[in-house]
């Protein structure tokens, strides 16, 4: 793992809000999912989420960019407020980059015309420029020579690589990953993560989900811990790794780290 | 090392000659259970009683140039009867002297259709090329323009027929029917009942009913002095029932499809149109080319329903030359070209859904 650290910026002004997230609340039928949500994001800012399985954790993240819808508080993107006008939820998309645990590539499309999909019909860029685009992030992700090929014939690790680019291809703003490199075999891991340091170094702002303690020790400059849909604890990485505050914080990081 | 280890495969043992090989493949497929050896046994005797009978009718004792009287004498199949009546089961009522023009508005249909099956050809040209084909068949059919004599849409018959009611019925429903079963995935609730209360009112009628509602109870409601062709009251049934019937297989392939597709979709900031039109219906449709194949199969064979309304379809004019005293009782010779001609067509599209099959496997 790479445990280098990357450089943090120290102090960040309010006009550098990206995300805020103000007394949300979220319900699945009677089931009270997440409850009174409150998170600033900052832009370049990285930050971590951890917990264990059915904490709301996904759902958190899903919620920023609609793919699942809150009930109560207040969610604000880029300045857009998340409300029901579909223009708005559009326009966040478009800014917000989502990476799934499985990947979802299409797999009709060779890679390169996954890539290009949602620039030429969101972004309206013409189809050359589209690819070369494709290109260039594919180059990135140290992928490019697969271009032409289709999802299913790419590795977990190479497809999951492909699922970053092709979200790279929209230059969002911010990008979620939930679980990038839970559905991946452990050798294949590292490939995906070191993408992933990579934005982290160009200043991507990025949410994730993940409990690659490494990563987020080296990455974030803040570690959620939710559990039972509350934001439990929150803390600089160094802090929350040695010295967790809450007794189900430290019961979990007693599992996860053995 | 790898070397030494491929020689040594090759030099396996071979497998004994009883299990490879002719021998083998009978033993194993066709003698091995007492039942399947009886099995066998008794379709080697059927086969022996029945084909040399049917070459002896169909070849040997058989007429192929002759008249109906000549037929009535000998034993075997009278094949006369159709060079003798070729045109009249081809064309119908069409007047003799024009038939070349149905004869070259199918073969530019079929030509059409040829062209059309390469993807390499699905441009916006083509959707040209195939107006200004319909506007050329239809000037040939109907005639009227440019000094060619007008001819009534009564008199059209035949393959002709056949074909016209086919290929739009079948072009128009498959996109009718896609977007009946969008809709009965739909979010607002009067579009999916809408949807979902046609889909079945129509599953749950026969075509013929539908077309009998199409010929007679339809005008009926119409205001006086306007009638509604024939024809098109029988392509819009057609139409109307396949497309209830392609919606429910579609519905099938949509609800194949992982919502993470969806959701990758959206989360580019593909609206809905576009998220179906570009990555679900692509794979769900694709999913779905068998079964679709399937109805669309049945579908050009019940065009030949619309007997029942007094069209001279294919399979009309051929009962028509049947019925013929001349030519009576020679059923089963005209019926089996008949059946060539469906078998022609209906083997056409199932090989060609099966090539786009292949063309379409991306490995996934
Ligand atoms: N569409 C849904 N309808 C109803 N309940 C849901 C739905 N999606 C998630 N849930 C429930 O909400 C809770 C939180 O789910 P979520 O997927 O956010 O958890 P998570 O923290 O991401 O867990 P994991 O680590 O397993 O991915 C779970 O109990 C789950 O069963
Ligand atoms: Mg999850």
């Amino acid at each position: 793992m790479n445990e280098e650290q990357i450089e943090k910026p120290a102090t960040v002004d309010d006009d550098d809000i990206i995300i805020e997230i103000i007394n949300m609340h979220k319900w699945f039928g009677d089931f009270h999912v997440l409850k009174d949500i409150n998170l600033i994001v900052r832009k370049q800012e990285r930050i971590v989420i951890c917990g264990p399985s059915g904490s709301g954790k996904s759902t958190l993240i899903r919620c920023i960019n609609r793919l699942e819808e809150h009930q109560r508080g207040r969610i604000i993107v880029d300045n857009i407020e998340l409300i029901d006008n579909i223009k708005n939820i559009e326009k966040i998309r478009t800014e917000v980059g989502m990476v799934f645990q499985h990947f979802n590539l299409f797999p009709h499309l060779t890679i390169v015309e996954n890539l290009a999909l949602g620039p030429i019909w969101v972004r309206k860029v013409p189809k050359k420029e589209a690819e070369e685009t494709a290109m260039y992030f594919l180059e990135k992700v140290h992928i490019a020579e697969q271009a032409q090929k289709y999802p299913g014939q790419l590795s977990g690790g190479q497809q999951q690589r492909v699922a970053i680019a092709r979200s790279l291809c929209m230059h969002p703003k911010v990008m979620l990953f939930d679980e990038p490199t839970s559905a991946l075999d452990p050798e294949m891991i590292k490939e995906v993560l070191d993408v992933m340091i990579d934005l982290a170094r160009e200043g991507m702002t990025m949410i994730v989900v993940s409990h690659e303690m490494g990563f987020a020790k080296s990455v974030a400059h803040k570690v959620l811990f939710m559990d039972y849909g509350q934001i439990v604890e929150e803390n600089a990485p160094e802090e929350f790794f040695e010295n967790p505050q809450h007794e189900r914080t430290k019961l979990f990081l007693s599992q996860i780290l053995h | 090392m790898s070397k030494a280890y491929s020689e040594k495969t090759e030099e396996t043992i071979k497998p004994p000659l009883t299990s490879v090989g002719v021998i083998g493949w009978i033993k194993a497929n066709l003698l091995n259970s007492w039942f399947n050896s009886l099995l066998t046994v008794a379709t080697l005797y059927l086969l022996l009683k029945i084909i040399p009978a049917f070459i002896r009718w169909a070849f040997v004792d058989s007429l192929w140039m002759s008249t109906g009287a000549e037929c009535h004498q000998a034993g075997g199949a009278c094949w006369s009867i159709i060079p003798a009546n070729l045109r009249f089961i081809l064309f119908g009522f069409f007047p003799y002297d024009l038939q070349w023009r149905p004869l070259v508005a199918m073969i530019l249909l079929v030509g059409l259709l040829f062209y059309s099956q390469n993807r390499n050809h699905w441009k916006k040209s083509l959707a040209y090329l195939w107006i200004f084909g319909l506007f050329i068949m239809g000037l040939l059919m109907k005639g009227g323009l440019f000094g060619l004599t007008s001819v009534e849409s009564a008199q059209w018959g035949g393959l002709p027929l056949t074909l016209i009611l086919s290929v739009f019925g079948l072009t128009a429903a498959y996109p009718l029917g896609v977007v009946l079963a969008l809709g009965r995935q739909s979010k607002m609730p009067a579009i999916k009942t809408i949807c979902v209360i046609y889909i079945e009112l129509i599953r749950g009628v026969p075509l013929i009913s539908l077309l009998f509602m199409s010929s007679v109870v339809f005008p009926l409601f119409l205001p006086e002095g306007i009638t509604v062709n024939k024809i098109v009251r029988a392509q819009a049934a057609i139409i109307l029932f396949t497309a209830a019937y392609i919606a429910e297989v579609v519905r099938g392939g949509l609800q194949g499809m992982s919502r993470g597709q969806y959701e990758a979709a959206e989360s580019l900031g593909l609206n809905y149109y576009q998220t179906m039109r570009l990555v679900i219906l692509p794979q769900a449709l694709k999913i779905v080319i068998p079964p679709t194949v399937s109805i669309l199969i049945s579908a050009f064979k019940d065009t030949s329903l619309v007997v029942i309304i007094a069209l001279y379809d294919l399979l009309k004019t051929t009962q028509s030359v049947l019925s013929d005293p001349e030519w009576m009782g020679f059923s089963s010779e005209a019926y089996l070209f008949i059946a060539l001609i469906y078998f022609v067509c209906c083997f056409a599209m199932s090989n060609y859904s099966r090539r786009l099959e292949r063309e379409l496997d991306t490995g996934h």
